[in-house]
């Protein structure tokens, strides 16, 4: 009998089953990486200490430090600037931790460090077909390869740490079609922004989505990557891509990859990670490229979403005009214009080298306006080699922008990267939650190129004519 | 754990739609190493004001809410962030149970493994408890149901393995352990 056609979901969850769902327990789901930092394991840890219980997968973990670290450099005797005690004890945890239950560290010494999210997939640990985690929601990042990646929680950590196993039960599938071109200056970030804008905040709850069509097909890896990062900002389990011809050209001759015979024989394995013509997902949406323009969001979540040269929109209800008195915006004026205190460039989003040299591009000749702080933050020590050796951080310096070194920095601001209460950030990170860069901090976020426009201006800025004086 | 089978208390209310983690507990929060002691940083930029005194109009400092064991949120709380710290936050505070329409996925599924029974209510009865803040609810797990004061009960869904955990007081890690050999064969078939 011929088999149902089936999504890449499908496909992803039937290969890693060691047992199936039943009314009473959930399935039992097999994962083949695991990304570790220093935040979200030091009580999983504890608890496999505390049970007397081995990592019973060391070489199937990846760890790094990414969200307490410093972004500047050590001082002359070594020492790192930590923000407080507490941040140095969490990494201090996490060294003890992966020395004492035999993992990798990808640490301070380590030229692969990096945010978890852009590091993993240099290394080519994150391949097709393959389930991820990470006790981290934008672990749906992975899923640009055609790999099951979703966030877990710190007992579920533990789960995995003790066991390489999750319950869980299966989530149901959201095919996000979208063909078309992307228009001139139009970025993976707009068109993220502009789906979440569309499905909403809460679009995805309970759901995996596909990126389908051709508009996907045609980004490049770190533009898929932007895409699947911000699934979570719609509420998704996870985002996925299928595995084509341009993520081979990404993984091929990486770290992590299989070589030789073993990759010709890996690849015809990643090929069939896709979903089969015909295949029934639970709800569909198509999204035409040419409606995507460049947008920004106005409010505290990632759905509140406008065009760049749009009006901010009349609230709907009394959490939007919250929202609104927040941002200190009015409904019917435009974004375009508002005074920018701090611009952030950087976070697994857009930390990548495609965002620094867009960034790059955009500030070369030019000053970050008096007044502007602005921060760029590799999302990685490799990210940050590479754009050293095509000189973007003399680019970045001389514009007047700070040139910081790897971390997940202002997205989250817990190393102490934060702006001050009121002051507006156009910032390049996936959340602009109240509070999320700082205590009362308005967050504006927007692609690389809008962020490079906006320090130059000193107000939220159009970075067309700069785009074309670069190309 | 210790069993969860029944909660006995009266609601707080916050009615807000999207409470994101970021607002249940500000990621600066999150430099612990501990599980414990996140009570006190609970919804902290909201519930302190920029002096560090309890902001007076905030649901959970009102006098009335002192004690409460069950908060009800507007739709889609818990989104964003997949911390953890959200859940234990909590349940250091308190809290014991959480009712809304929407939840997001991650927070809920840490929720229930931390004995915090965070459950999707249908719009009607969501909308009843929002519009009636403090009244005293009656939840009993094994039955899934809240009765309300007047004696009215309300069902709600509960994931049966969730629901099995929860009254047994039994965390999932001793389920996966019993499934080594399984494990073990899965391992050996994919090397192969």
């Amino acid at each position: 009998m011929a088999m149902a056609p089936q999504t890449l979901l499908d496909k992803i969850w039937n290969a890693h089953r060691v047992a199936a769902e039943t009314v009473a327990t959930p399935a039992i789901l097999y994962i083949d990486l695991h990304l570790v930092h220093e935040v979200t394991s030091p009580q999983a840890f504890a608890e496999l200490r505390a049970r007397g219980l081995k990592v019973r997968r060391p070489e199937r973990i990846v760890a790094t430090m990414d969200h307490s670290t410093p972004t500047l450099p050590p001082d002359a005797n070594g020492k790192r600037p930590y923000l407080d005690k507490a941040t140095e004890a969490q990494v201090a945890t996490l060294e003890a931790n992966t020395k004492q239950f035999g993992i990798e560290l990808y640490g301070w010494n380590s030229s692969n460090r990096g945010i978890v999210h852009v590091m993993g997939p240099e290394l080519g640990a994150t391949q097709p077909g393959m389930t991820i985690v990470c006790g981290d929601s934008h672990t749906s990042t992975h899923g640009a390869f055609g790999a099951l990646a979703f966030g877990i929680g710190t007992t579920e950590v533990g789960h995995v740490l003790a066991t390489q196993c999750l319950l869980q039960r299966k989530p149901k599938s959201l095919a996000i079609t979208v063909d078309g071109k992307l228009g001139k200056g139009v970025t993976a970030k707009d068109l993220i922004l502009h789906i979440i804008g569309r499905i909403g905040m809460n679009g995805g709850t309970g759901q995996v989505i596909e990126y389908r069509g051709s508009a996907i097909e045609a980004l490049t890896m770190e533009e898929r990557m932007t895409v699947c990062n911000m699934s979570i900002e719609a509420g998704a389990k996870a985002g996925l891509i299928a595995a084509d011809a341009t993520t081979f050209e990404f993984l091929r001759g990486r770290e992590r990859v299989p070589k030789g015979a073993d990759w010709d024989a890996a690849v015809e394995r990643w090929s069939e990670f896709k979903s089969d013509a015909g295949a029934k997902f639970d709800r569909e949406v198509v999204i035409d490229a040419a409606d995507v323009k460049p947008s920004v969001t106005y409010g505290t979540n990632p759905g509140m979403v406008i065009a760049l040269g749009a009006t901010v929109p009349a609230a709907k209800d009394a959490l939007e005009q919250r929202a609104l008195d927040y941002m200190h915006l009015e409904a019917g004026q435009a974004l375009l214009g508002e005074k920018v205190d701090v611009v952030f460039v950087g976070s697994c989003t857009n930390g990548r080298l495609s965002d620094l040299r867009a960034t790059a591009n955009v500030l070369r000749g030019h000053q970050v306006a008096d007044g502007v702080r602005m921060l760029v933050v590799p999302g990685s020590e490799q990210v940050k080699i590479e754009a050293e050796k095509e000189g973007l951080h003399d680019i970045i310096r001389a514009a007047g922008a700070e040139w910081r070194e790897p971390g997940c920095s202002m997205c989250l601001g817990m190393n102490g990267d934060i702006g001050k209460p009121g002051q507006l950030v156009v910032s390049t990170s996936n959340r602009n939650f109240e509070g999320r860069q700082g205590p009362g901090v308005r967050t504006v976020l927007a692609s690389p190129l809008v962020a490079a426009a906006s320090a130059i201006a000193g107000v939220v800025a159009d970075p067309s004519p700069y785009v074309s004086e670069a190309a | 754990m210790k069993p969860l089978t029944h909660i006995h208390s009266r609601t707080a209310v916050l009615a807000d739609e999207n409470i994101d983690t970021d607002r249940i507990i500000p990621a600066r929060f999150l430099t612990t190493t501990e599980r414990t002691g996140l009570g006190k940083s609970l919804f902290n930029d909201w519930r302190y004001l920029a002096d560090g005194s309890s902001n007076p109009d905030f649901a959970l400092n009102k006098p009335e809410a002192k004690g409460c064991e069950i908060l009800v949120a507007g739709r889609n709380f818990g989104c964003g962030s997949s911390r953890e710290h959200a859940p234990w936050a909590l349940t250091d505070f308190g809290i014991r149970a959480v009712f809304s329409n929407e939840i997001a996925d991650i927070f809920r599924g840490n929720a229930l493994k931390n004995g915090l029974l965070a459950v999707v209510l249908a719009d009607a009865d969501h909308r009843y408890l929002l519009d009636h803040p403090g009244i005293e609810l009656n939840i009993d797990i094994a039955a899934q149901t809240i009765t309300l004061p007047d004696g009215r009960k309300i069902e709600f869904p509960l994931e049966p393995f969730a629901k099995h955990c929860l009254l047994a007081g039994v965390d999932q890690l001793g389920f996966l352990l019993q499934h080594e050999t399984q494990i073990a064969a899965f391992e050996q078939v994919r090397a192969a």
